[in-house]
């Protein structure tokens, strides 16, 4: 299985902090690094359709936070933009995405992305298995007068 | 006469003292964190990032902790926070249709391809205090059922073969979609510009002018089309690499209305709809917002205006804004001295010269 760089930065960008931290953290990696630009908290506009099809309009803002990195080693650029107002979960995103286009791709992706894409998957799996469990089972009683 | 007024500076540090003080209340009691209140206080956090319009969960938390549980307060800070930080672009538009859906119902029918999903709701409850809560009760976990997979298309697409509820297009102006937090809310607004003030507003204010339109005041006849809470995706198109990622994922209520047109000079009879969306678990926000949504709409449908409050797009859009709101309203509190004092001298030679040409 081979990962687009959209679905890596996806799933770095909705994991929880002390997730990818953790998980980043177990790789023993500690590459040398430098900002190309330095962690920082902002906004999205977030934007949706009148009834999902019709004209777009402004919903509110989401906090994210963005920071950009070049490797020492090999020069890669990595990007950090993140939910949340977290600069250790950027900077730790924009090294996994700097070291998913190095040589340490394959222990980046199956120690890190793939887990975080099973606990995003067992989070929403669990939101639909509760869901599942209030289905209204609907059923029509006999009326009277049907039987004559 | 402008008076220069000292001296309250040592009144006011000890007035925020004291405010802190009773904020952390009783030091027996232990301190309530704020990871307390964002997972046990989820629908008051869905309030202030609704109305403080910043999908923030954790600030919320500490906003509704700081103002000791105001949440018109909470907002303010929230609000005034916001400001501070810089946007670095737009998402795209949100599809709903790919909704983790919590929640799922529809009041119009009854058997909708995927079901109806009832959801953690207080529906059905009987309303009834609940005193094991006092003391101490532990709760079991709720068991979650099989494995199911989600693909609700909206209730409102599939039943619409006939032609007879309106659709909901998209327009080729919609390149400048306003954005109130940028340029000066101005009337007449637009659909899309009234929905992001809308979906900013007080709760308690739009159920207040969605009820009165249920109750007479510009009747529009609604039903609910549907009704769902639930997870999205938020896509963004990240500027350096030049394609979209998911950035964030975010919980919204979205509500359609579809209500009863008998049709006008320029429409035929069919159902209207009216929309609310918003953060959080917020569902009576959700049905209010469209209930006004459909109400301000009258112009564009052809419709003449019962001159309801509802209907009155500067009414609603201009009062809606708690923060403004309480900003107006609150701040004749406020020294007013030089003020008064004009007023006094005004009565004042009023009165003279209303007495002596009695006398006179």
């Amino acid at each position: 299985m081979s990962l687009v760089r959209s679905k890596w930065l996806s799933y770095l960008a909705k994991s929880s902090e002390s997730d990818l931290v953790g998980l980043y953290e177990s790789t023993g990696l500690d590459p040398s690094y430098t900002y190309l630009r330095k962690p920082e908290i902002g906004t999205i506009m977030a934007t949706a359709r009148i009834g999902n099809t019709g004209q777009k309009f402004n919903a509110g803002e989401i906090s994210v936070t963005r920071c950009s990195i070049q490797l020492e080693d090999g020069k890669l650029v990595g990007h950090g933009y993140v939910q949340g107002r977290s600069k250790k979960k950027s900077t730790v995103a924009a090294l996994c995405d700097a070291l998913m286009q190095s040589d340490k791709r394959t222990l980046i992706e199956s120690k890190i992305v793939i887990k975080l894409k099973e606990i995003e998957k067992k989070r929403h799996d669990l939101i639909k298995r509760k869901a599942e469990k209030t289905k209204v089972d609907f059923f029509t009683l006999v009326r009277g007068e049907d039987e004559k | 006469m402008y008076v220069a007024v000292k001296g309250g500076e040592r009144a006011i540090d000890n007035a925020h003292r004291w405010l802190e003080d009773e904020r952390r209340g009783d030091r027996k009691v232990t301190d309530l964190s704020v990871d307390q209140i964002k997972t046990q206080l989820s629908l008051s956090i869905a309030k202030v990032m609704a109305e403080g319009s910043l999908f923030d969960p954790e600030l919320a938390s500490l906003a509704i902790k700081q103002a000791r549980g105001d949440l018109i307060e909470a907002i303010f800070l929230i609000r005034a926070y916001r400001t501070t930080l810089p946007r670095f672009g737009v998402g795209q538009p949100i599809n709903t249709d790919k909704m983790i859906a919590k929640r799922r119902i529809s009041a119009t029918f009854k058997d909708i391809p995927g079901g109806q999903l009832l959801g953690p709701t207080f529906d059905y409850t009987h309303r009834l205090l609940d005193f094991k809560l006092l003391a101490d009760g532990s709760i079991d976990e709720f068991e979650p059922g099989k494995d199911t997979e989600q693909m609700f298309q909206h209730v409102t697409q599939f039943l619409n073969n006939e032609g007879i509820i309106e659709t909901e297009e998209t327009s080729s102006s919609e390149a400048e979609s306003p954005d109130l937090t940028r340029q000066p809310l101005e009337i007449p607004a637009n659909r899309a510009l009234r929905l992001q003030a809308l979906t900013r507003s007080d709760e308690g204010f739009l159920l207040g002018m969605a009820y009165s339109t249920q109750r007479g005041f510009g009747r529009n006849h609604p039903f609910v089309g549907e009704l769902r809470i639930g997870l999205i995706s938020v896509e963004f198109e990240i500027p350096e690499i030049g394609f979209n990622i998911e950035i964030a994922e975010i919980e919204i209520s979205e509500c359609e209305t579809v209500n009863q047109f008998l049709g006008s000079k320029t429409h035929p009879p069919k159902f209207t709809r009216g929309y609310g969306f918003v953060f959080g678990q917020s569902e009576r926000k959700a049905i209010s917002m469209a209930l006004v949504d459909r109400a301000l709409r009258w112009k564009e449908l052809g419709e003449v205006s019962d001159g309801a409050p509802a209907q009155d797009e500067e009414f609603v859009l201009y009062h809606g804004d708690n923060i403004q709101a309480t900003g107006f309203v609150e701040h004749i509190k406020l020294p007013h001295y030089v003020d008064f004092q004009a007023e006094l001298e005004l009565i004042r030679k009023i009165r003279k010269t209303a007495f002596e040409a009695k006398k006179g």
